[in-house]
């Protein structure tokens, strides 16, 4: 059976609770703000959205539905995705069926996450059966190490260099200086970037993201209803899910968006080409790397000489992460897994907090998700596309 | 190559210890099956009995054709490091206060990739080993060495935190009067220890065992009567901040039961040297130990208990020594417990029929007192935690494992 496609279905009211290092604020809080921020940002009353798609690490031992009472709202649609960086994209997908069969009239997709003092280190601590069993007590390095192991491994096997990784971080911090919300707002040289603080060989300080609290938000709803709200809205032209791909590979070096490519772009009926920006999910830049390659824009392990060749800021050939991403933003937990969602919608609806694309039609969000032992387990992204109505 | 050990530091007595902290110890039911295997020094991973699929990390569903019998088998340990980082921070107080620290993934022969604790001489590609480890917070964790191991190997210092070995440490053997007290001695000394003190009760009672290790080098006596208060107590004060590890090799062995020799005196000796002499030491030692747990790579690290395979299964011809065995390790137990805060690892070696005069009436095989000690060394250095020593005590394992029982009826000499 053929994929069916993403007609009649708006993405709209791009929102960012902005970031902080800290918070005492509950994750109950970043979400009830997001919300806010939607139904204000569409001029809808709260009981006018009836779907919603929440994504938290730290809601516990709250979950979606502790959420509902907490913000007295009553929607016959509600799905809670522990996908983490991966949920941004999956949220949308979902969200979009459940609006195109009638099973909810607007969704709102919420991904918020607190960070106290301490609770990064009580997430990592506790993230999974496996990583408690088989990860953490060894150093308890937390995701620094895991995508220490996996940037060795892809520098020896493909020859990347460190200042290839430093390319596209100096390029994205260039990209956050004109986001107001970004954490980190200082220029970046290469020097600073290959010279900074040692995290874990070969990782230092600005390969990592800086854990803080925020929420990323937007709604799903049909274009009618979009337009009759008088929203600028993006359209969906293709979105992919992939969960623990390629379990045999002894160490990760591609992931779920490689067994997806193919179907990805045909459905949308656009190629890597033709997109006019990309949104990667980049907690540690070796996983940009990956997605270059896994999504069509060079072969596996020319990611290196590609960012050689080409220029990442938001006015360069090859836009990547236009808000400067998590490396620059930071990591407001699951929210990460949205922030390159939402940038695109802003791009897309001329939206944009910081510098916009120039002339940008199409644009691609990529997600990806859970170390839930030695590798990212769960991928998605989609294409988005300018509306014409 | 390893770098050597360097020779332990002279204390700072105005400087604060470093206070002891554990790795993370949180593991699943599942993963306790792993500390199960390190605990006895074996290299073994669930395999599945319906496709023979090795699994890693441990779990209770098959994750190639879902069968739910994974029964523990011994597996080859050889591998590729596919992986390497050495960590500059770390989230918990344990690796906090001691990176840098090498890690690495395995790619294993048997099948999975497991992260693994990193020796310092092993790069991206090299064939290394893996074995299962108890670490400080008892648990069992993989270690990556060399394939062919080099100079120093046993000097790694991220192995060293982990391990209990001997080299460069303090002991103290309660018994220097028995043959095994100078095999211990003679072993450990062999395998690198600074100092050795030996303690001995009832002076005015000749022992050629003693006067040989009098004679050793690196050797000092010390009175000490395990079944005294005092005697150990005052010992305890001058050599507690001192011992590293500690070895209580103390028995009194008795043939008899409860009905056929109904003799209190023996009975309480036989408690009052095994259990209250245990218990003596653990309180005025136990707390000192606790306290250098994590004082360099030289700190206290363990407390051995030389215990009878018999205080697993009572044997009838020495009925009231057995059950006065099985006191001891319960007690072992709770020590074992109330030490780890410290990150002390207690061991305890289940010995068979010793070679010596109270076991004259007993048929072999019997035990010389050098193999108990290579073992008891061998331990400490692989870091395992309950040794069965000699054909008796590994038959008892054995059968205990199997069927309780039928041991239980069948035990006799």
């Amino acid at each position: 059976m053929s994929r069916m496609g993403y007609d009649g279905i708006a993405v709209c009211v791009p929102v960012t609770v902005p970031y902080s290092r800290y918070s005492l604020r509950s994750a109950h809080w970043f979400c009830g703000r997001a919300l806010a921020d939607l139904i204000a940002g569409a001029g809808v009353a709260k009981a006018d959205v009836d779907g919603f798609c929440i994504s938290s690490f730290t809601l516990a031992p709250d979950s979606a539905v502790g959420l509902t009472q907490h913000l007295g709202v009553s929607p016959r649609w509600l799905d809670h995705i522990p996908m983490g960086g991966a949920s941004g994209a999956v949220a949308l997908r979902r969200a979009a069926r459940a609006v195109q069969c009638g099973d909810a009239d607007i969704v709102a997709c919420i991904a918020g996450d607190t960070n106290h003092v301490d609770s990064f280190r009580n997430t990592i601590a506790s993230f999974s059966q496996f990583a408690n069993d088989a990860v953490y007590p060894y150093g308890s390095g937390g995701p620094n190490a895991s995508f220490a192991f996996l940037t060795d491994h892809y520098m020896r096997e493909f020859g990347a260099a460190r200042e290839d990784f430093g390319k596209l971080c100096v390029a994205q911090r260039d990209n956050a200086l004109s986001t107001p919300h970004a954490m980190m707002k200082r220029p970046l040289s290469l020097d600073d970037y290959l010279n900074a603080r040692p995290i874990a060989d070969p990782l230092r300080l600005f390969d990592c993201v800086m854990p803080c609290a925020g929420a990323e938000a937007f709604l799903v709803m049909s274009d009618d209803r979009a337009k009759s709200l008088g929203l600028p809205h993006a359209t969906i032209l293709s979105t992919i899910e992939r969960h623990n791909a390629y379990p045999d590979d002894p160490i990760q070096i591609r992931a779920g968006w490689a067994m997806d490519v193919d179907g990805f772009y045909d459905h949308a009926g656009v190629g890597p080409q033709d997109i006019d920006f990309v949104q990667a999910y980049d907690d540690y830049p070796v996983i940009c790397f990956m997605q270059i390659e896994d999504l069509g824009f060079c072969p596996k392990g020319e990611a290196a000489a590609f960012v050689r060749e080409h220029d990442l800021t938001t006015a360069g050939d090859f836009p990547f992460n236009t808000s400067g991403g998590q490396l620059s933003v930071g990591q407001a937990g699951a929210a990460g897994g949205s922030l390159g969602l939402v940038e695109s919608i802003r791009q897309l609806t001329d939206q944009c907090l910081g510098k916009a694309v120039d002339g940008a039609h199409v644009g691609l969000a990529s997600c990806f998700g859970m170390i839930n032992y030695d590798r990212g387990l769960c991928t998605s992204a989609a294409i988005l596309g300018r509306s014409t109505r | 190559m390893t770098t050597p050990l360097p020779p332990p530091r002279k204390k700072d007595p105005v400087a604060r210890t470093r206070a002891p902290t554990q790795p993370p110890g949180n593991r699943s039911r599942e993963a306790q099956g792993l500390t199960a295997m390190a605990a006895v020094g074996r290299f073994a991973l669930q395999c599945c009995a319906d496709c023979g699929q090795v699994q890693y990390p441990p779990r209770q569903i098959c994750g190639q054709c879902l069968g739910d019998d994974l029964p523990w088998r011994d597996v080859d340990t050889s591998g590729t490091l596919l992986a390497e980082t050495k960590l500059h921070h770390a989230n918990d107080l344990f690796f906090r206060d001691r990176v840098p620290w090498r890690l690495g993934v395995v790619g294993m022969d048997a099948g999975p990739s497991v992260v693994a604790h990193l020796a310092e001489d092993c790069r991206q590609g090299d064939r290394v080993n893996l074995s299962l480890n108890l670490d400080r917070s008892g648990h069992a964790v993989m270690n990556a060495r060399p394939e062919t191991p080099g100079p120093n190997q046993e000097d790694d210092m991220q192995l060293r935190e982990l391990s209990m070995d001997p080299k460069g440490r303090r002991v103290l053997i309660v018994n220097g009067k028995t043959a095994l007290g100078l095999a211990l001695a003679r072993s450990f000394k062999a395998a690198g220890s600074r100092e050795i003190f030996v303690g001995q009760a009832e002076p005015w009672k000749a022992a050629p065992a003693f006067e040989a290790i009098k004679a050793l080098d690196g050797v000092t006596t010390f009175p000490l009567d395990v079944t005294d208060t005092d005697s150990v107590g005052e010992l305890a004060s001058v050599l507690g901040g001192k011992v590293e590890i500690l070895v209580n090799n103390s028995y009194h062995l008795r043939p008899g039961g409860a009905v056929d020799r109904m003799d209190m005196n023996v009975s309480r000796e036989e408690m009052d040297i095994h259990y209250f002499g245990l218990l003596r030491l653990a309180g005025t030692f136990g707390a000192a130990m606790r306290g250098r747990g994590a004082d360099g790579a030289h700190g206290a690290c363990a407390w051995v208990n030389v215990l009878s395979a018999y205080a697993q299964v009572n044997n009838p011809a020495f009925g009231t020594y057995s059950a006065s065995q099985a006191a001891a390790r319960s007690l072992a137990q709770c020590l074992r417990a109330e030490m780890a805060p410290g990150g002390i690892r207690v061991v305890n070696a289940y010995v068979g029929p010793l070679d010596d005069e109270w076991h004259q009436m007993v048929p072999p095989p019997k035990l010389g007192p050098d193999t108990v000690a290579a073992r008891v060394i061998r331990a400490l250095q692989q870091g395992h935690e309950d040794l069965a020593i000699g054909a008796v005590a590994e038959e008892i394992a054995e059968r205990l494992a199997e069927n309780p029982k039928e041991i239980e009826r069948e035990i006799k000499l």
